[in-house]
């Protein structure tokens, strides 16, 4: 093997990897805030491609598009989470789980019907040319998902830290009874969480609709994000960035090193795997502050 | 004032219900009408397959809506019963079993995929009803002594790697790399291509397997390369197919992409965008409709299905999928008209099993008590896609 090749196996790995740290990063908002692992973050990426397809077709110009779809999802998280999670708040996180996971395949079956099952796509934001970087290639979507993820972190930092809700929200996730004592509402911070959870979702959803929209492509993405996150430890925002980094390199290098045919078995390998050593995470803090 | 609305209510409930009940009776069949013929069909009309199930559906539907409209079959119109097995192997089961035992079909048209068709085969062969599958696969139907009741209308794989191995054979490309995907369809290719490949001397210099779900193939085209073939030979069916050619495009790879049948839907061009271009795959006829010589023996049959389709689907491209599931439901309908006013599924079989020179929209069909599938390389041509669209390339 060239270094060519090896340069190409490292960015191929990068480039799926930002799209799992942006679906994982969804996960870890809302699991922070919530104590919840919302199944419904894969279907959150879905619907961001989905209505990207529409609002394309609709002939608005791109930042409409990425502006409109993104929003749309916001508005649907937090919908979703008023009428399904708020009733049910007091029930167990494992009750709650299991209503998220209703929730997905409800929202899968709307799309079904409202999109159809065939594969859609959008044309590629900045063209198809592939950009060569040290011999490897890169296709400038594949930069825009990575831009994507990184405004996406330098958006959630300025968010938390700098801002008068992104500091109730983040009171909320330290403490909750602290923070409800000093007038903040955990619901509505759950509803927030839900709203920023599905904006990063769909953020990605939007920049990956030049390679696929289609209503079934919540399931794939939600479980490497999954993964990340948990590998992530769950709770820790560059904890799940680098992690969706090392799922999408190891699937690189394991295709190059091992099989083609064990993509997805060694994503859920290495997930085993640390569950079994370090079942904390990666970067986790074993009995962390969770609310 | 919430009484009297409860009162309202119940009363406009109960005229609803009258009506309704009314009408119901009104339409109840008369004994003086013929029952209907019930078939059953299982695609994969949702999942990774759709792309194949949702014309195979349409095409299905269509020719039993036209034989209903001019009057049905000998009197008796057809109840064409369509289930969707999700692109999933396990369905197709359950499907093939309610099916049989629950609205008692006399025959099962489907699956789309090789592994559904191959799940719903025993159950077909124990219940003893005749199943006619739109999917690729040789080991569907053969050999056909073990598989009494099972036809299938699609090109199997080895005669596509036949046609595939022949083309390379002819344009020297003696060390290939083989890219299937990683289930039924793309290992049985891969199987099929190995056998024939050998014989004719080419040489495999690579082997890479994707799975269906994936959207970037770039890893495995960088070992591709890195073996350096004379051509990549892809077997797959879209999204992913069209993914290959993505990556493929992304590496900036020059040697010639040929791709399997696989990909003869629209979806595969509408996903691979401008990568599509310059692909190579053989297919059936369909495809190449309008440039088909009329010497060709299928060409009325072609044209006739290609303007029904368009007519019927105005925003739906035509497929070799569509054609698949059109010629099953056909030939069914064909041997249901033979029984006259009781057919049987054993009657429906021996129909099928002489089924010849029959020009359907996939090929000629030439079943046998030895071959139930029918067809030869003369069903196959091979197309170029430029500039979007599909071209008949020179062989």
């Amino acid at each position: 093997m060239d270094s060519s090749s090896l340069v190409q196996y490292i960015l191929t790995g990068l480039a799926q990897g930002g799209l799992y740290a942006l679906v994982g990063l969804g996960f870890v908002l809302i699991y922070n805030v919530t104590g919840i692992i919302n199944f419904v973050q894969g279907e959150f990426v879905m619907l961001g491609a989905m209505l990207a397809v529409t609002y394309e077709r609709m002939g608005l110009p791109l930042p409409m598009v990425i502006v409109l779809a993104v929003l749309s999802v916001a508005l649907i998280g937090a919908g979703l989470e008023v009428i399904s999670i708020r009733p049910a708040r007091r029930a167990t996180p494992l009750t709650l789980i299991i209503i998220t996971i209703g929730l997905s395949l409800a929202v899968r079956g709307i799309a079904l019907l409202i999109w159809g099952t065939d594969p859609l796509v959008i044309p590629a934001f900045s063209g198809t040319e592939p950009i060569k970087i040290l011999g490897g290639a890169l296709m400038p979507q594949q930069i825009w998902i990575m831009g994507a993820t990184a405004v996406s972190v330098l958006a959630l930092y300025i968010f938390l830290d700098l801002t008068v809700m992104g500091k109730a929200f983040r009171a909320c996730v330290i403490n909750k009874m602290g923070a409800s004592l000093m007038g903040i509402s955990p619901r509505r911070m759950s509803t927030l969480a839900f709203a920023l959870g599905a904006a990063i979702g769909a953020l990605g959803g939007v920049v990956f609709a030049p390679t696929l929209a289609s209503y079934d492509m919540g399931v794939a993405l939600g479980v490497k994000g999954f993964v990340a996150a948990v590998l992530g430890g769950l709770t820790s925002v560059p904890g799940v960035i680098l992690s969706g980094f090392i799922v999408g390199i190891g699937e690189s290098f394991g295709t190059a090193f091992i099989s083609s045919g064990y993509k997805d078995a060694i994503s859920l390998f290495i997930l085993l795997l640390v569950l079994l050593v370090r079942p904390q995470g990666l970067f986790g803090i074993y009995g962390g502050k969770r609310v | 004032m919430k009484k009297r609305m409860f009162m309202l209510m119940s009363v406009v409930m109960v005229f609803v219900l009258v009506f309704v009940a009314g009408c119901g009776s009104g339409s109840t069949p008369t004994s003086t009408e013929k029952k209907p013929f019930v078939i059953g069909a299982v695609f994969d009309i949702t999942g990774a397959a759709s792309s194949l199930g949702i014309p195979e559906k349409n095409s299905a539907q269509m020719l039993v809506d036209q034989i209903n409209k001019a009057g049905g079959i000998n009197g008796h119109k057809v109840d064409l019963k369509i289930l969707d097995d999700k692109s999933t192997p396990a369905e197709a089961a359950l499907d093939i079993k309610q099916l049989i035992e629950q609205d008692k079909v006399l025959a099962v048209i489907g699956a789309s995929t090789s592994g559904a068709s191959m799940s719903m085969v025993p159950i077909a062969m124990d219940k003893q009803i005749p199943m006619v599958s739109a999917a690729a696969s040789a080991l569907i139907v053969r050999p056909a002594s073990e598989h009494k009741w099972i036809f299938k209308t699609a090109q199997p794989d080895d005669l596509v790697a036949k046609v595939v191995v022949k083309y390379l054979k002819d344009h020297n490309l003696t060390n290939v790399a083989f890219v299937p995907v990683n289930n039924d369809f793309g290992n049985s290719g891969l199987k099929e291509f190995q056998n024939q490949a050998k014989e004719a001397g080419i040489n495999i210099v690579t082997v890479q397997k994707f799975e269906a779900s994936d959207t970037d193939m770039t890893a495995q085209l960088t070992k591709v390369r890195d073996a350096k073939p004379q051509a990549v030979i892809v077997w797959s069916t879209p999204p992913s197919a069209a993914y290959v050619a993505k990556s493929f495009k992304q590496l900036g790879l020059t040697m010639p992409q040929i791709q399997s049948h696989g990909i003869g839907n629209k979806a595969f061009i509408d996903v691979a965008g401008d990568a599509a271009n310059g692909v190579i795959f053989p297919a059936g006829k369909l495809l190449a409709v309008d440039t088909l010589p009329s010497s060709d023996p299928q060409k009325s049959v072609l044209s006739k299905y290609a303007s029904d389709y368009k007519a019927t689907f105005p925003n739906q491209a035509l497929s070799t999928f569509g054609g698949h599931a059109y010629d099953a439901t056909k030939m069914v309908l064909d041997a249901l008209k033979a029984g006259g006013d009781n057919p049987t599924p054993a009657g429906i079989r021996d129909y099928l099993e002489k089924i010849s020179n029959y020009p359907g929209i996939t090929g000629m069909f030439n079943m046998s008590a030895s071959e139930h599938n029918g067809l030869d390389t003369s069903s196959m041509v091979w197309i170029k896609i430029d500039n979007g669209k599909w071209t008949l390339a020179q062989n």
